[in-house]
């Protein structure tokens, strides 16, 4: 490690530190930082090693109790927001009731735009609904408005606002002009990975088009497993909502099914990504954490099943079977666990020593990468009997994508234990390979369909 | 030399205001110009100046617009505004009014203040 890299590492350090802190702001944190690499430059001319420069620029900078207190006193408004679920009254609430009403608002929007191709005689369900046009388009009608909130909620630049509608103008062509065939594998494929390269877009809103940046792009994953859940939340409550609507007016004798199979359910489940969104934004620093505490619950149970797995086929010399779903299968359990490790990584203070909960992380990488390995392994050798089909592409694409990412999260986190290198280079790895799942989300969309002639 | 916590805080608005009406600057060089107008007698926590910068800026006395360093980097940097001029002018007046009265009544005590650094 150069000293160059080291300070690097350092002011990343002293930056994640410092961003615990409640009443100081991503951007108060850059400015800071501005004074430290000032600070550390002028002392390197004077003759200090970097190292030392940083130490002197850090000591003057203050401690960081004293200057978030400080900032904390200017700010107090940030420290309501860890203090009370519902904003309360005063001045204070002025940019909380404003989101109340933009995520509302645009919420109703969502759902409205939803309903808008069925005044052109495309229904969403039914017996003559039109499927295929709202398998293309349904992220398309309703991604752009969460895009749209944060990108006012972060207050966008004007050439973000280009940068941000970019793509989706191609996803709406993509979608409409390519001529897919109706059922065929290409359309199904465009209709899943779609979803998720516009998503990661709805991150570069998120980050306030900010998206290089590491700290972004991990408040952008925390983000979306809290949204995840609050979003199963939400259609828990819906669900039991659509059950008495239908129940209570069976008991009159009307027939509730048409109304909320019509209008209920899609326009709640449009609105509901809207409101779960807001929901993270401001009970933020609440009820934080939901999804590292899930992780730490299934960790172990995870590494568990997986151990045993892997010993039961060992034990009993029982290959992997090779059917339709296998590749998918495992496709998910590598979603699965590069998730768990995601959020334990988003949750864990970089700075902290190795302790066994981490090596029961590593030993659950290993096992599903070996687990992995082996699926592969089969499904390769068998390859030449089925050729490439569009599906198989796609699967084994994001297979091999997931095998790098956490084969090399592996390679650091064994790194890490051993005390080789920093946790900080761990987050970093993760953050910057987030960008080629995004790539292969729009390939699969774009590209797919014509190499594939849309079967 | 050591000043006690209450005059540095004190003084640190009027001083804030007053280098910033000599032009655009950023909390680092305010910070090395304090250091300058004051022979390196006034050692400020530099984390300090951030807060007051957004409490001046809150209050409309300064105007804060992100720009670039000449390195490139990212950088905060800070305008007086009209009626950060006359706030200015209004403490200026109350710490000259202080000041002459201090000065009056060093000049009648009999041991004056040496310099210690």
């Amino acid at each position: 490690m150069t000293k160059d890299e080291a300070l690097e590492e350092r002011i990343g350090e002293w930056r994640t530190y410092f961003r615990r802190r409640q009443a100081v702001h991503a951007t108060d944190v850059d400015e800071l930082e501005d004074h430290l690499r000032s600070q550390v430059e002028a002392l390197s001319e004077a003759g200090l090693d970097p190292d030392e420069a940083f130490l002197v620029a850090v000591k003057r900078l203050g401690d960081l109790d004293s200057v978030s207190r400080e900032f904390a006193h200017e700010y107090s408004e940030r420290l309501w927001k860890q203090l009370v679920v519902s904003p309360g009254a005063g001045t204070v609430s002025l940019t909380a009731h404003r989101d109340t009403i933009l995520a509302i608002g645009l919420a109703i929007a969502a759902a409205v735009a939803l309903k808008i191709p069925e005044l052109f005689g495309l229904h969403i369900s039914g017996r003559d609904a039109d499927a295929s046009f709202y398998v293309r388009n349904v992220t398309l009608l309703v991604l752009p408005f969460l895009a749209g909130f944060f990108a006012l909620k972060r207050e966008l630049p004007r050439s973000g606002w280009y940068l941000l509608a970019l793509p989706f103008i191609a996803a709406a062509l993509i979608a409409n002009l390519l001529p897919f065939k109706p059922e065929g594998h290409t359309l199904v494929l465009a209709a899943i990975h779609l979803p998720i390269a516009l998503w990661l877009t709805v991150g570069f809103a998120y980050a306030g088009g900010r998206w290089r940046s590491h700290e972004q792009r991990m408040n952008f994953v925390r983000f979306s497993g809290e949204w995840f859940i609050y979003y199963t939340l939400i259609a828990l409550g819906g669900g039991t909502l659509v059950m008495f609507t239908i129940f209570i007016f069976e008991a009159i004798g009307l027939n509730a099914e048409p109304l909320v199979g019509q209008w209920i359910i899609p326009c709640g489940a449009a609105g509901a990504v809207l409101i779960a969104a807001w929901l993270v934004e401001s009970k933020q620093s609440v009820i934080e954490n939901m999804a590292p505490v899930l992780t730490l619950l299934f960790t172990p149970l995870f590494a568990v099943l997986l151990l045993i797995f892997v010993a039961t086929m060992i034990w009993t010399g029982n290959a992997i079977a090779v059917g339709r779903e296998v590749l998918i299968g495992f496709d998910l359990l590598l979603v699965l666990v590069l998730g768990l490790l995601l959020y334990a990584i988003s949750a864990r203070d970089s700075q902290a020593a190795p302790r066994s909960f981490d090596t029961l992380r590593l030993l659950l990488v290993l096992c599903a990468l070996l687990v992995d390995v082996l699926a592969l392994w089969a499904i390769v050798a068998r390859t030449s009997e089925f050729g490439w089909t569009p599906n198989k592409t796609a699967a084994l694409g994001l297979n091999l994508l997931l095998l790098v990412n956490l084969g090399w999260s592996a390679v650091l986190y064994a790194r890490f234990l051993a005390k080789r290198s920093s946790f900080l280079r761990l987050e970093r790895w993760q953050t910057a390979y987030l960008p080629a799942y995004a790539a292969w989300a729009w390939i699969v969309t774009a590209l797919f369909p014509a190499i594939f002639n849309y079967r | 030399m050591y000043i006690q916590k209450d005059l540095v805080a004190a003084s640190a608005t009027p001083l804030v205001l007053a280098i910033l009406s000599e032009g655009e600057s950023y909390g680092y060089a305010i910070i090395k110009r304090v250091a300058e107008l004051s022979n390196g007698e006034m050692q400020w926590t530099d984390g300090m100046v951030y807060p007051l910068l957004h409490r001046l800026e809150r209050n409309g006395h300064v105007k804060a617009v992100w720009g670039r360093s000449e390195t490139g980097r990212r950088r905060k940097y800070y305008r007086l505004t009209r009626a950060g001029s006359k706030h200015l002018a209004r403490q200026r007046r109350e710490w000259q009014t202080v000041d002459l009265a201090l000065r009056g009544i060093w000049l009648t005590t009999l041991d004056t203040p040496s310099r210690s650094g």
